[in-house]
């Protein structure tokens, strides 16, 4: 073979090449026409680059994003140019918002087409813009290696997110002189800013200076590879600790000082005292509106304590007390040596007081019924029982997502993956199918709505075909639930277009040679899901839930995280 | 809620297409409309500014030049109150040349203007002026009642009060990678 340094290819080549040299052995794309000369080079590098076809582009941006969560690696989605790229925009705009690794490259038409309306020509940059941490089209092979190495880079350095790469075609066809480099740096991004132990030590005087302090973790703890350190602070500060949505499997669920989640249906606990207590440590999260409810409200009374990695978060939507910027797996390790040890035996009690009474007006008939329909809650504690809490749960958009989050249990981090931010309906099966070969080793069990599981069940075929082995449980309630409950809630009632009539999803699954049952009473559920788990192939279980049940805890749009409703 | 300000605010970014596009949708995303804008070549080869006023609460241009400074091909960017800057707009003005010969007035309203003439043809004249908005905009209505043919204003352009260290940012981003 000859010396990389002196490659003589083309730019689909070495766009191939650049890809190999990041590390990334696994992609997920749809071939077309601005795209073919890559294609072409994948199927001659498939012994060292495997390609999953998914059925829809939007698939692959999930699937990439479910084994970007899973594997802590790059996500790769890869389309042609106009509707191919157009697709991809769903799941790039996710990425954006939860700070999800992934590069996605288009085919474009040949340069001198640009701007002429060319067959598939789209401006894919102008409109990716927006939903992009950067994005750049190439028009020449000899720029490829340099703007592939710096995509990986930016997506993957500082706050991950979305990179958008396109490449015209004539510049996939050209010939060069191909060497690689990784990007070590760009000038005008410093990715992780320097860790300031003046902030530190500020921060450090305070929190040792509260008598009732809380910590809300979030996503960043997992990105930052942060999950020891963040378990150290907690436990070495003793301070009770709450995560948001995304924040979830970082910490144990069983841990002692994990007191549930916070916000619109989080934990009663968690919420109500935020408004209480006197120094709130954020760590790794960006205070969104779904956890901090009205703002005018929201934790007035504490001081705010921020450890962030990205610089525009600090004081964007809750003011900062004391801000640390930098990377928390550092910042953690050097708030654990300055921060004292406290018994909060008193403060810790509210929790879980708090906690009963959840328990006893919520949780306990979610999880445990003895009459009425199946719950989404039971169907949760079931898979609980059978993963031992070592699954990867994946869910999609609302109420079973709530549901699920709030009662499935983790023992490992990077374990849930679900769409927080942008609130992708269709997005738990394909990013199941990544998630799954991101963590070949464990059980992937994505959990559906039924209105979600329809907006991308052609990647049945995906699965169909790479036999990837994810199990899908779709919680049937034959309506948007969601949307439902806030109808009934605050719509009188009227449940417009909110009502499905759906088809016989186990045939469906049949359909595709895919294991399937339906459960629609109690007395099955235990055994169905212990089969489902057992199975060492992809498996669909159908669990038909009570038609009308609503998702409580619940703070309503605008209100107080005070005025949390248990009923 | 809280007063709006007129800020001034200066960006010194790489020069890549689409970077415009990515800075105006920050904009366009919270409603917020340019008052004015330009973009030029800065004191640094390679580095481009853009000079973006807009009337904005001093929180809400906080957190909006913090978005801008998080894009990649962004190095710095500032915000700055008309106190803390030095700024100029230039505007031309297209006259029909019958009228400085018939019109002595013309003549006096350029030269109290400190205007000066950028061409002169049989058929027209062309006026320059650099100030402030209210001395263009002078200039502007005295030569009105003459059929001023053409009128058109530049987007502020300011230098601050304050260093920038744009020149120490690349020169350090440089030292650590040459190590």
């Amino acid at each position: 073979m000859k010396n990389e340094q002196s490659l003589h290819i083309s730019g689909a080549e070495a766009v191939i090449r650049c890809l190999l040299a990041e590390g990334a052995d696994l992609i997920y794309g749809y071939p077309g026409g601005a795209i073919m000369p890559i294609y072409d080079e994948l199927y001659k590098f498939s012994d060292q680059l495997r390609h999953v076809l998914t059925r829809h582009e939007q698939g692959a941006t999930h699937a990439a994003q479910g084994y970007a969560r899973t594997s802590g690696k790059v996500g790769v989605a890869i389309a042609t140019s106009g509707p191919g790229a157009t697709n991809l925009v769903t799941g790039i705009a996710d990425a954006q918002i939860d700070s999800t690794p992934m590069v996605c490259i288009t085919g474009q038409v040949a340069s001198h087409l640009l701007g002429s309306d060319a067959f598939q020509e789209t401006d894919i940059i102008g409109i990716s813009t927006p939903v992009t941490k950067w994005n750049h089209q190439i028009t020449k092979a000899s720029e490829i290696p340099q703007i592939m190495a710096k995509a990986f880079y930016i997506a993957r350095s500082g706050r991950p997110g979305p990179v958008l790469i396109d490449i015209t075609k004539d510049a996939q066809f050209e010939f060069f002189d191909f060497a690689y480099e990784k990007c070590k740096g760009v000038r005008s991004y410093q990715p992780v800013p320097v860790l300031d132990m003046a902030q530190v030590n500020e921060a450090a005087a305070a929190i040792n200076a509260a008598k009732q302090p809380m910590i809300v973790w979030g996503q960043g703890v997992i990105l930052g590879e942060a999950e020891e350190e963040f378990k150290a602070f907690v436990e070495s500060s003793g301070i009770p600790s709450v995560w948001t949505i995304l924040g979830l499997s970082a910490l144990p669920t069983a841990h002692p000082l994990n007191m549930g989640m916070v916000g619109m249906h989080g934990n009663y606990g968690p919420n109500l005292l935020t408004n209480e207590c006197d120094v709130l440590i954020a760590i790794g999260m960006r205070f969104d509106d779904r956890v901090t409810g009205n703002l005018a409200t929201y934790a007035k009374q504490a001081k705010v304590v921020h450890l962030e990695i990205d610089p525009a978060e600090i004081s964007k939507n809750v003011h900062a007390d004391y801000p640390i910027l930098g990377n928390c797996k550092e910042s953690l390790l050097a708030l654990t040596k300055l921060v004292q040890h406290k018994p909060l035996k008193e403060w810790k009690g509210r929790f879980a007081a708090h906690m009963e009474t959840e328990y006893e007006t919520v949780i306990k008939d979610d999880k445990f019924p003895t009459k009425g329909g199946l719950t989404m809650g039971e169907a949760i504690v079931a898979i609980n029982k059978y993963t031992g809490g070592d699954a990867v749960i994946v869910t999609d958009v609302g109420q079973h997502q709530m549901i699920t989050c709030r009662y499935a249990e983790f023992i490992r981090s990077k374990s849930n993956v679900t769409s927080g931010g942008l609130g992708t309906m269709g997005f738990a099966l394909p990013a199941a199918i990544g998630a799954k070969m991101g963590a070949e080793d464990r059980h992937v069990v994505a959990v559906i709505g039924d209105g979600g599981y329809q907006m991308t069940i052609q990647e049945l075929g995906t699965i169909f075909q790479t036999r990837a082995a994810v199990k899908i449980v779709v919680l049937n309630n034959d309506y948007l639930g969601m949307v439902r409950q806030w109808q009934q809630l605050f719509f009188d009632k009227r449940y417009a277009s909110t009502e499905m009539t759906n088809p016989d999803f186990v045939m469906i699954a049949k359909g595709y040679s895919i294991d399937a049952q339906r459960v629609t009473e109690r007395t099955q559920l235990d055994a169905a899901v212990k089969e489902m788990i057992a199975s060492d192939k992809p498996y669909f279980l159908e669990v038909c839930v009570e038609k009308e049940a609503n998702v409580f805890p619940m703070i309503p749009t605008g209100a107080s995280v005070s005025d949390i409703r248990l009923q | 809620m809280s007063e709006t300000t007129r800020y001034t605010i200066s960006i010194y970014t790489e020069n890549n297409i689409g970077l415009l596009n990515r800075i105006s949708a920050i904009f366009l995303k919270r409603h917020i409309n340019f008052l004015s804008f330009s973009t030029s070549q800065s004191e640094i080869p390679d580095v481009f500014r853009f000079i973006i006023v807009v009337k904005m609460t001093d929180s809400g241009v906080k957190r909006i030049v913090q978005q801008i400074e998080k894009q990649v091909d962004v190095i710095k960017a500032f915000y700055h109150t008309d106190e803390e800057t030095i700024f100029q707009e230039s505007a031309l003005y297209k006259v029909k040349s019958s009228y400085l010969f018939e019109e002595r007035q013309i003549q006096n309203i350029i030269k109290d203007s400190h205007a000066n003439i950028v061409t002169v043809s049989p058929e027209f004249f062309v006026i320059e002026k650099t100030g402030f908005r209210h001395e263009t905009d002078k200039l502007r209505e005295d030569l009105a009642p003459y059929g001023l043919l053409q009128f058109v204003r530049s987007g502020r352009i300011s230098i601050t009060k304050s260093t920038m260290g744009i020149s120490e940012i690349l020169n350090n981003f440089n030292n650590q990678n040459n190590v």
